[in-house]
């Protein structure tokens, strides 16, 4: 399963690559394996607070619907058109074109926001569930 | 994001190697799972696996919205040997199973078959079967995997009194199924029947004995996809080369393997009701709308005789409807139905569907509701433009029909089913 470097993830399998104050989320190549085909995907809306490990949209596929969890406190500033038109692109692109919202981190976290996973640590925690 | 809460989507436990243990009641299994002779095969294609009634099955193979769209435009390749199978031979066969279940079988031509339902004293189903009558004396009966069990014990104590043989047969078979409109085709490439018989003459719900790559099968024209279609019952030992044969016959016309995720939604949108969702113990085929499998005009008593007949005379407690979303969330088994905001009735099944492109589900609703709920909710066109009608009733009944998706009512349109009905 492809974990790449160079991202955060969550334990509810959910990446985030950090670049400054913005804070872009989408879900893993595990997630959209296990959801299987992506039908429809309701990302919190522009100026939404969020905060880390509370739901915030959800994500439905054929079989299922699962809840996205931010991983990180901010405001939402973008959520991706892109899958509103094709959802299937998550499924085809989880860490490209598949992105689903970008977060302005709270302003009081300097630091990297805590909680997070190495890729290894993701990698070990998917190969247990497996 | 929370796991999902599906019957499928975790890959199974760890690869074995060997061939598996024996349960109890015979057949491989694994982890505690039922196994199928094609799981290695199933393996090979990369399927996710999951647990389905107490069997190891492919849940989809890659895209599930590739798989139903290939067995509505081209083929798709079905193991189902999760199915019971029982046989039922003798001089009374066909009186047994006429008091058995709810169907006038005696009737049945050699070669012909049924869907038929078996129900207990109160009416209520104990599964949905099709009765395949082989010979005079012989009849071969499949049963949903969940119920095969009990459907084998009811049979027996049914049959007891009359001049036949009851048997589980399930591990006697694999199962395949070859589904969409480019099976015949395929089918045909590969299969060689001993009599003069051939496939042109096989008609719907009927069966003959033919050689598939060599083996024997037991070759019938049923399905559960609203598709042309066979099922091909064959010894397991047999199931992988049956299985290669058709793929490789079918490669070239769009044949690809298909899943059980894929099977749901076929079925969803061909309006064919599934054990577990749309029937049950707790109710009768007069509330599926499929009162017409019920045969009291067949002579002597059946089990069940007496609370049907008093359900067809006192109408159906609920009655199956079909609804479309007009949002993209997709209505879940167990949302309510709401009319006017007042909840009329509980979805059974709902997905997404491929075909219509808009999520589809059923869903029981109250009888005295249903008038109401088709004037309130009047299909918008699907697929083709609109009439003028129809949008004006749309507009009038625009919101009024609706489903509760996880707090959210989410606007329906009321539709009869099914939902797709294959162009013959």
């Amino acid at each position: 399963m492809t974990v790449p470097d160079g991202l955060r993830y969550t334990p509810e399998h959910e990446w985030v690559a950090i670049d400054g104050a913005i804070a872009t989320i989408g879900i893993t190549a595990y997630a959209t394996e296990a959801l299987g085909d992506i039908v429809y995907v309701s990302p919190p809306a522009p100026g939404t607070q969020v905060t880390a490990s509370e739901p915030c949209g959800e994500v439905e596929s054929v079989k299922s619907v699962s809840e996205i969890y931010s991983p990180v406190d901010g405001e939402v500033i973008q959520v991706n058109d892109g899958i509103e038109d094709d959802p299937a692109v998550v499924n085809a692109d989880p860490y490209g074109e598949g992105w689903l919202f970008r977060v302005r981190l709270a302003a009081d976290d300097e630091a990297e926001p805590s909680g997070l996973l190495s890729p290894d640590e993701y990698a070990a925690l998917t190969q247990e569930t497996d | 994001m929370t796991a999902p809460d599906t019957t499928g989507g975790k890959t199974p436990a760890p690869s074995r190697t060997g061939s598996g243990e024996r349960s109890q009641e015979g057949g491989e299994t694994e982890g505690g799972q039922k196994t199928t002779p094609l799981l290695e095969v199933h393996r090979r294609l990369g399927a996710t696996l999951t647990s389905f009634a107490g069997w190891l099955m492919p849940l989809r193979y890659a895209s599930e919205t590739d798989e139903h769209n290939a067995v509505r435009r081209a083929a798709g390749l079905f193991d189902l040997s999760h199915m019971g199978e029982i046989s039922v031979t003798g001089p009374a066969a066909g009186a047994a199973l006429d008091y058995a279940l709810t169907g006038h079988l005696s009737t049945v031509e050699p070669g012909r078959a049924r869907y038929t339902m078996i129900c207990a004293a109160d009416g209520g189903v104990l599964d949905d079967l099709v009765a395949y009558r082989l010979a005079d004396d012989e009849y071969f009966v499949v049963a949903n995997a969940a119920n095969a069990g009990l459907v084998y014990q009811e049979l027996t104590k049914r049959a007891a009194g009359h001049d036949v043989a009851v048997r589980d047969v399930s591990l006697d078979y694999a199962l395949i199924a070859i589904q969409g409109p480019n099976a015949a085709a395929i089918l045909s490439r590969r299969t060689g029947f001993p009599s003069s018989a051939s496939l042109a003459e096989l008609k719907y719900y009927a069966s003959l004995r033919a050689v598939i790559g060599g083996t024997p099968v037991l070759l019938a024209r049923t399905g559960y996809t609203g598709e042309d279609g066979f099922e091909l019952f064959c010894p397991p030992d047999h199931a992988v080369s049956v299985w290669n044969a058709l793929a490789e016959a079918g490669a070239g016309d769009g044949l690809i393997p298909a899943g059980l995720c894929a099977r749901d939604t076929l079925r969803l949108e061909a309006g064919m009701p599934l054990y577990g969702n749309e029937l049950s113990r707790d109710i009768t085929p007069f509330e599926a709308g499929l009162g017409r499998v019920v045969k009291f005009d067949k002579p002597g008593d059946f089990v069940g005789r007496e609370a049907l007949a008093a359900r067809a005379l006192a109408g159906p407690g609920s009655r199956l409807i079909g609804l479309i979303g007009r949002s993209r969330r997709i209505p879940r088994h167990g949302h309510r139905v709401l009319l006017d905001g007042q909840v009329i009735g509980t979805v059974t099944s709902g997905a997404p569907s491929p075909t219509l492109g808009r999520p589809i589900a059923m869903a029981y609703v109250r009888p005295d509701a249903v008038d109401a709920a088709a004037a309130a909710g009047t299909p918008r066109a699907v697929g083709a433009a609109a009439s003028a009608r129809t949008a004006a009733q749309t507009a009038a009944g625009a919101g009024r029909l609706a489903i509760d998706v996880r707090g959210q009512a989410e606007p329906a349109d009321y539709v009869q089913l099914p939902f797709y009905r294959r162009a013959k």
